[in-house]
């Protein structure tokens, strides 16, 4: 799931400005389960965006922001109604998905989009994976070196943790222990001996695309 | 050739000291370390920012020390510079002369004083390794591109810390240091002999064949000794050590002299080396002084070693 939090609401204000009418886009997916852009929060921003004196002349919560063709549909009436800006309450893809069905509409986020995560317990969300585009978890015992490790380190630990936890963040565990532990229970310490292949960035040249259509 | 290498290879006692590049670019004070260090140690390690902290880059003070007939070891992190940054330095390094290099993964910005920095780390220790090993073995650049006039030769070497639970990633960490390239090694301050002894044991039953430089950091006062202990990973002075420091510096406000502890800090760095050098526990001893540099010729002649 993609972690969001939401922005402080005086940077939003900022942003809508001397906007006097505006309609929001919810997201109801990974926005929903960070309680960033689901119907409840569609609802407060909206509250509070009329006890500022502005018009909201629609909302909707598109079933995922990320889903281009979905998007539209959903935001088809908020677009008719023509309002001075549009607010979209998903992660970054979403807002830039949202902005590209929006004609002369200015589109602004809510959120802060802050990582790749999964949630461990209600209202708790731990980030683990950094879209390195060559996944390395089968050597690692199912434990990312790269989002774990403070310094994404693919050759083993630094010497820098202290009682098993990290120099960087003394409240993480050092990746590499627990990449040790998992191995080791699995028995699978050979993994670590094994010379591993150089991690190259060549193959994440950014922006990319991906298409099961054959040649773009 | 490296004059580190000659001494490691031809097995004599390695002694290296360390020394930080100022935060600024006046280096009067590096220079007059530096002209009492000729002629005492084999090398001079430069470090690369340690602790994250802005210095002056390492190349620099390289270059000063190399022309006043000190020799440097350029050491190099990955945490600033990407591959082709680290290897622009390595080939600037060689221009100079400079042939003795440490790779370290280096210390995160955010422990640092310039915290807004992007880390880069690009490649680790074992990285930085591997690709000047294979510059030197291919005459090609980190993109496979011929390197003109070919690759220059440099004797790299790598850190570890003794003191490490569990001490398997550490030494299998060390192995992949030692198979790509580090020809010798620089220890993590060591306080305690039993703990390098069984470090050096496992270091031997995983056949890891490599130059042990043994770390020794001269201390000044109990106050640096439990600060250290409390915030350096991988350092643990004992108790009785730190008794003694404190028990100096009583003596020194009882007797108004100045200075006790750290007299007591050389005389136990003496020691400390002399008892390594007589059991030949390893090859050499890397000294860091971390700032009093000028006490290093003092400890080396107190433990009756002269290269």
């Amino acid at each position: 799931m993609i972690i969001t939090q939401k922005k402080p609401i005086e940077e939003v204000m900022a942003m809508v400005g001397d906007a006097k009418t505006v309609a929001i886009l919810g997201c109801g997916s990974c926005a929903t389960a960070c309680q960033t852009g689901g119907e409840a929060q569609v609802g407060e921003l909206k509250a509070t965006l009329e006890a500022a004196g502005k018009t909201v002349v629609g909302t909707a919560v598109a079933d995922y922001c990320c889903m281009a063709l979905g998007v539209k549909g959903k935001m088809r009436p908020m677009v008719a109604a023509n309002p001075d800006c549009i607010i979209c309450m998903s992660c970054g893809d979403g807002v830039q998905c949202a902005a590209k069905n929006a004609g002369a509409i200015p589109v602004y986020p809510s959120n802060n989009t802050m990582f790749l995560g999964e949630a461990v317990r209600f209202g708790v969300w731990e980030e683990a994976c950094h879209f390195c585009g060559e996944c390395v978890l089968g050597q690692t015992g199912a434990i990312c070196p790269i989002s774990q490790c403070a310094k994404s380190l693919v050759n083993g630990p630094c010497g820098g943790q202290k009682n098993g936890k990290c120099e960087v963040n003394p409240e993480n565990d050092c990746a590499w222990i627990k990449i040790y532990e998992r191995l080791s229970a699995t028995n699978q310490l050979d993994k670590l001996t094994k010379t591993r292949e150089d991690k190259g960035y060549e193959s994440v040249a950014y922006p990319r695309t991906i298409t099961l259509r054959g040649k773009k | 050739m490296s004059i580190l290498k000659d001494a490691l290879e031809s097995g004599k006692f390695g002694v290296t000291a360390e020394m930080a590049p100022p935060k600024g670019y006046d280096f009067s004070e590096q220079m007059e370390a530096a002209e009492l260090l000729a002629g005492k140690v084999h090398a001079v390690n430069v470090t690369d920012m340690q602790s994250a902290s802005l210095k002056a880059s390492g190349l620099g003070l390289c270059i000063k020390l190399k022309q006043a007939g000190v020799e440097p070891i350029i050491q190099i992190t990955g945490r600033d510079r990407n591959r082709m940054a680290i290897m622009g330095d390595i080939l600037s390094a060689a221009s100079f002369g400079i042939d003795t290099m440490l790779a370290l993964t280096g210390d995160h910005p955010v422990v640092g004083d310039c915290k807004e920095s992007k880390p880069v780390y690009d490649l680790d220790s074992v990285g930085i390794l591997k690709m000047l090993s294979k510059m030197e073995e291919t005459n090609c650049d980190c993109g496979g591109n011929e390197i003109a006039g070919g690759a220059p030769k440099f004797y790299k070497g790598a850190a570890v810390t003794p003191l490490y639970e569990p001490l398997f990633l550490q030494v299998n960490k060390l192995r992949q240091k030692v198979e790509n390239g580090a020809m010798y090694v620089q220890t993590q301050g060591i306080f305690d002999l039993d703990t390098f002894k069984r470090f050096l044991e496992f270091v031997d039953k995983a056949g890891i064949k490599t130059h042990i430089m043994a770390g020794i950091i001269p201390l000044k006062s109990a106050g640096m000794a439990k600060y250290m202990n409390d915030n350096v990973p991988g350092i643990a002075v004992p108790q009785d050590m730190i008794d003694r420091l404190a028990a100096a510096a009583e003596e020194g406000k009882a007797t108004g002299v100045k200075g006790l502890p750290g007299k007591l800090g050389i005389e136990m760095a003496a020691e400390m080396i002399a008892k390594i050098k007589d059991e030949k526990l390893c090859d050499g001893v890397h000294i860091m002084a971390i700032g009093a540099e000028k006490n290093v010729p003092v400890i080396l002649d107190k433990a009756g070693i002269a290269i």
